[in-house]
Order: structure tokens, then sequence, then C-alpha cells
């Protein structure tokens, strides 16, 4: 891999960089290190699975590389950009512009139509309700839920909640999609259609992906697998295209 | 932006519209009472005011006493027909000088009995009060000078004591003596809280002194003054008169009071002051503890959607974002209760005035007024939950359960 890296021109920045990132939750002897220097780098169209034990640090590390927490030390770079270095407002236009998430619990907003949660992005970017309407649409028809707009999560199967959560994420065409154990509440079928999924739009739109996973099954969709321990990247692993 | 928080406001709200409904029943009832106290008062003012009107403009009450706030008068000597004498003759503006004295006796006529005010006057009377005799007539002089037992009838009294029979030389029972109905006055035809210009007796002077009250005093004196001289005038020369006369001196006050439209106009509408600041406490009162529902129902709608909120803020929603979606929520539902408060205060307003009989008195500047009052207590008291659910921690908001 050294030797692919070193034929290859020079790289432009990679879309995320982590260097040295530590997190420590708690003062004193309650203190909990959760990440103890992360050195990581992602570039565009990858699709990266994150693996490794119950507290080893993935969740952690996910919530930084979102912008949603700030780590105790070390640096982040989006895009080359020093997140560090941005208040809570810039960090939240950044989150507006250039990420999507997808969590476990799927939290979409309940009491509203999947037409609706998917349109949520788009009215944080002041976009017009035609277009919404249309972009929504089109992200739903993406995710195969075409006919099932005006379903509220509770009318849904979980699989089919994920999905509207899937194209909620992708419907900004963000550049970054970041999925917290998108299939931990899933059967296995379910969460065969959710991989083959996020395989579909990363290789046709070139959306990179990160993605905690416990399940190796899942992790294979993946063309790199990342594992955590104890708060440290315990390895870092290219894999073969598996279709 | 802002039509999407609206309407984001809109279905919060309709989602739990009895919840909503009590949050703004504070707000409700404060606005209604504002607008009920400022519609009502201002009916019974247009009506003493016109009232007031009917009386002339240019009357003048002179009143022993001074009168310390509603209803208290302090003692102070009676005037007597001196007095009255030396009015007319030493004051120039004065046109006419009309002495008087009251009190309520019952009025008796076969089965029909009427509690009213028994008053003893001279002729003066229909001078200075502008008032006609509707069917009979005034006073003879020499009814007045003997004390004869004739009375003049309200229009309240004609109708109360005699329905549709002729009042005229019916005799009618007062206190302890009886007297002749010689005329019926013109009806005034109007009313403030609990006082009806048309319920009296008039009876000669000399014949309530006599008969009603066993003394010669005078209670109060009416003078109308001159066209064409002041008013202002013609009241300081007449207290300049009566400090004199009643050998009050330097810095001594007076014992007396000499009131003219204003002052009548602040006598009569006393009652509805005393009525006006009440409504207006409750008002405030209900405002306060509608907007602190507000305020509580607002912190536990933010706490509710903890989660939904750390959705939005990972999503991209600014904190100003967050911060105007809650806060339109709280002044959508306050305005509610505003507008709700308006139309009940327009048909509460409607019933009190057929019941006191005062004029309806429309007022589209109250109803702004109390319409952005209720907003703006959205906004004070929205605030604060606003603020506490912008400032959110998204990790901890989409953990939260
Ligand atoms: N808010 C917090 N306060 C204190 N400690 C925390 C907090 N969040 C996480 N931790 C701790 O940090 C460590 C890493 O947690 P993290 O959630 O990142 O693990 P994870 O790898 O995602 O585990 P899992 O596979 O169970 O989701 C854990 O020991 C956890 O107890
Ligand atoms: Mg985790």
């Amino acid at each position: 891999m050294n030797a692919a890296a070193a034929v290859s021109p020079p790289a432009p920045p990679p879309l995320v960089a982590l260097a040295a990132i530590t997190k420590i939750y708690g003062t004193g002897t309650a203190a909990m290190r959760a990440l103890r220097g992360i050195d990581l780098a992602i570039g565009r169209g990858e699709f990266v699975a994150v693996m490794g034990p119950s507290g080893s640090g993935k969740s952690t590390c996910m919530n930084i590389l979102g912008c949603l927490d700030t780590p105790t030390a070390g640096g982040y770079r989006f895009l080359g950009v020093d997140v560090g270095s941005l208040d809570r407002n810039r960090r939240a236009l950044l989150r507006r512009h250039y990420l999507g998430f997808v969590f476990q619990g799927f939290n979409l907003l309940n009491r509203t139509s999947a037409l609706e949660n998917v349109e949520l992005p788009l009215i944080y970017r002041g976009m017009g309700r035609a277009e919404r309407h249309r972009r929504a649409a089109a992200a739903l028809a993406a995710v195969g839920l075409t006919g099932w707009e005006h379903h509220t999560p509770g009318e849904l199967s979980g699989g089919q909640q994920q999905r509207v959560a899937i194209a909620r994420a992708i419907v900004t065409e963000p550049a970054l999609l970041l999925a917290d154990e998108p299939t931990g509440n899933l059967d296995t079928a379910r969460s065969i259609e959710i991989m083959e999924l996020l395989t579909t739009f990363n290789r046709d739109r070139g959306l990179t992906i990160i993605m905690v996973t416990h399940e190796a099954d899942m992790a294979r969709y993946a063309r790199r697998v990342v594992h955590f321990r104890d708060g440290l990247v315990d390895a870092d692993e290219r894999q073969g295209e598996t279709d | 932006m802002l039509t999407n928080t609206l309407r984001l406001a809109l279905r919060e709200i309709r989602r739990n519209v009895l919840r909503s409904f009590l949050t703004i029943l504070g707000i409700v009832i404060g606005v209604a009472a504002v607008i009920v106290m400022v519609t009502v008062g201002a009916g019974a003012t247009a009506q003493v005011t016109e009232q007031i009107a009917s009386l002339g403009s240019n009357l003048l009450m002179i009143r022993t006493g001074q009168r310390m706030g509603p209803g208290q008068t302090t003692a102070a000597p009676p005037f007597d027909m001196d007095d009255v004498e030396a009015l007319g003759r030493d004051i120039p503006a004065v046109a006419a000088v009309a002495p008087s004295a009251s009190q309520r006796l019952v009025a008796v006529y076969g089965n029909a009995n009427w509690a009213t005010m028994v008053t003893g006057v001279d002729n003066q009377f229909f001078i200075v009060r502008n008032w006609a005799v509707a069917s009979g007539r005034r006073f003879l002089e020499t009814e007045l000078r003997a004390g004869k037992a004739v009375c003049v009838v309200g229009a309240t009294i004609a109708r109360e004591l005699f329905g549709p029979q002729e009042p005229l030389d019916q005799l009618i029972r007062v206190g302890t003596f009886t007297c002749t109905v010689i005329g019926v006055l013109e009806a005034k035809g109007q009313s403030t809280f609990g006082s009806d210009q048309d319920d009296l007796v008039l009876v000669p002077l000399r014949t309530f002194q006599r008969r009603v009250a066993g003394n010669r005093d005078i209670g109060l004196i009416q003078v109308s003054v001159a066209e064409g001289r002041s008013t202002d005038k013609a009241k300081s020369d007449i207290e300049y008169l009566l400090r004199e006369r009643r050998r009050i001196t330097g810095s001594e006050s007076d014992n007396f009071q000499v009131m003219d439209m204003k002052e009548i106009t602040k006598m009569l509408t006393g009652t509805t002051r005393i009525l006006t600041t009440l409504l207006g406490a409750v008002a405030a009162v209900s405002l306060l503890v509608g907007g602190i529902g507000i305020m509580n129902i607002m912190l536990v709608s933010v706490t509710e959607r903890t989660r939904e909120i750390g959705i939005r803020l990972a999503i991209g929603a600014l904190e100003r974002e967050v911060l105007l979606q809650f806060l339109v929520e709280a002044v959508v539902l306050s305005s509610f209760g505003g507008v709700i408060g308006i139309l009940l205060a327009l048909s509460a307003s409607l019933g009190l005035s057929r019941l006191l009989q005062i004029p309806f008195v429309f007022n589209p500047g109250i109803m702004a007024v109390a319409f952005l009052f209720s907003a703006a207590v959205g906004i004070v008291f929205g605030f604060f939950p606003a603020r506490k659910a912008a400032r959110l921690d998204p990790i901890d908001a989409l953990r939260h359960e």
C-alpha cells in the first residue's frame, strides 16, 4: 500500500485529516481517555468502515469528524481547513453544507412525514418550496421509497426509517456521509439492503462514506477498514472490491 | 425561512390543542380584561360627557365640604338663602342661581312605591339645568312662596308609579306628606352607573325645608354663567365671595367646592375609574401569569423536543435559527391568546354595555395595542426557553431519550 502511495502523483489535501486527536471525558480521577492520539486521513470517494470493540472510541471519533464534538487536543482539518479554529456557528454551517449523518437510532422527526424529514436540511439551506419537494422526492426515490413520502416514521419499518435517514443525509449531496452503526438496529436482510444502498452511492456518486460497524459482514462492503482499540488506531487496511 | 418557521410553530401548536389553549388562558383573560375595561370605561365616559353636555357647558355646581375622594366629604356648614341672593346680586357673570336641597325618600301612589331623590327647588332649577316640563307646568310664584304641597316628577317616577295612567293632578305621598303632581319633566333618557337623572321628584324649596328637612339649609347651589362670560372667572369670583361670607381667611382651605364641567365629569366618572383600576390590575396579573404559563410550557416543550433540537443542530441549524423557531412558537401561542382575548372582549363589552345601558365604543387602537402586547409577552417569556433550546449541545441533545 505504501508503494502504491509512493508512485501516485502528489495528492490533493485529504477530505479529512486527524492528527494526534485525543479526547478526555471528565477530569481528575474520573477522567476517561476515550481517544489517545488518533492519526487518520481519508480522501474523497473512499468508503471506510470503522471497527473495534465496544468503548474503543469509535463514536467519539465520529462525533469529532462530524463537528458535533471538539477534541481535547490534536488537529482536525476538513478540506484543509482547521476545524478547531471554527466557532459554533461556523461548525454548524460546515455540517449544513458538507456533512450528512446516519445514526443507529435513525433520528427522524416524529409525526413528520418522510418527505418533510428529507426536506429538513434543504429548508436550512434556504431552498424554495418547489425545488425542495422535487429534490426530496428524488432522494426518496433513490433509496427506493417512492410512494412512502407521506408516511410518518411511526408508520414505517426500521429498514424503511433508516432509508429515509439516508435520503435525508444525501439529499444535500454532502462531501462526507458519517454513519454510526447504521445497521445496528436492523436484521440481516434489511442490513444488506442498506449496505447495498451505501455502496451504490459510493460507487455511482463518488460519495465519501465513513461507517462504524460491529459486523464483519457489513465491513466487507467498505474498501478500507480502520480498527480501533483503546482509543488508538490498531489497524488500517484496504480491501479489494467486493463484487 | 420565516414562513417555514411559522408553519412549524402552527403545527406544533395544533399537536397539543388542549395544552396550548390552557397555556394561553392567562393571556386571553388579561387581554380581554384590558379591552373590556377600556371599552366599557370609554362608553361610560362618553355617556357621562353626553349627560354633562345636556346640562349645558356653563353650569357650575357649588356644594359644601371638600370632597376627599369618591363618596367622602368633610363636614361643613350648609348654605342659606342669603348666600343664594348674594351670588345673584354680587357676581355679574351669573345668569341664574338655583338653590336646592335633597333627600332620598319613598314616593307612593296607590300600591306602587318607589325610592327616589326628593329635591326642593325653585323655578331657576329648570333654567340652569336647561330642563323643560313635558306636560303640566312649573311651580307658581305663590306655590313657591307659600310652600304648597305640589310636585313635578321625573319621567322615571311617572313610569314607575303611574304606568299608563295620567300623572297630572294625582296625589302622591312623599315621605310623610302628600302632594299634587302638577308637571312631568322631559325625559333625559340616560343613566350612569346607578344614577338615573329622570329618577327624581321636585317640590318647592320651602315645602322641602318645612315638610322634609325641618331646617332652612341649602345643600347645593347650581349656577349658570351668562353667555359669553368666562366660567373660570365666575368660578374664582364665587369662591372669593363665598370665602368671605363663610369667613375663611388666608391659608385656611375652602369648606365648599365650586365644580365646573371638568370636575363634575370627574365626580360622575369616579365609580368608573375605580372599576377601570380594578380591571387594570386583573389584566396586569393575568398577563404576568399568562406569560409565566407560556414560559413553563415552552420549557416543557424544549425538554420534550430535545432530540428534535439535536437532529436540527446536527443537520446544521444555527443557534439563532433554533432560537427563532421557539421564539416564534411562543409568540404565535401568545398572539393566539391575544386574538381570542380580543374576540372574547368584544362580545363581553357588547353584552356589558347593553346591560349597563351605556354606548358601545369600538376602539381599534386598543385592540392593536392588546394584540401587540400579547405578542410581546410571548417574546419576553419565550426568550429564556428558546435560548435554552438554542444553546443545547448537539451530542447531548441527540443522546437525550
Ligand atoms: N459523554 C461521555 N462522558 C463520559 N464518557 C464518555 C462519554 N461518551 C463516551 N464516553 C466514554 O468514552 C469511551 C469511548 O466511547 P465511544 O462511545 O466512543 O465508544 P464506541 O467505540 O462507540 O463503543 P460502542 O461500540 O459501544 O458504541 C467509553 O469508555 C465511554 O464510556
Ligand atoms: Mg458507539
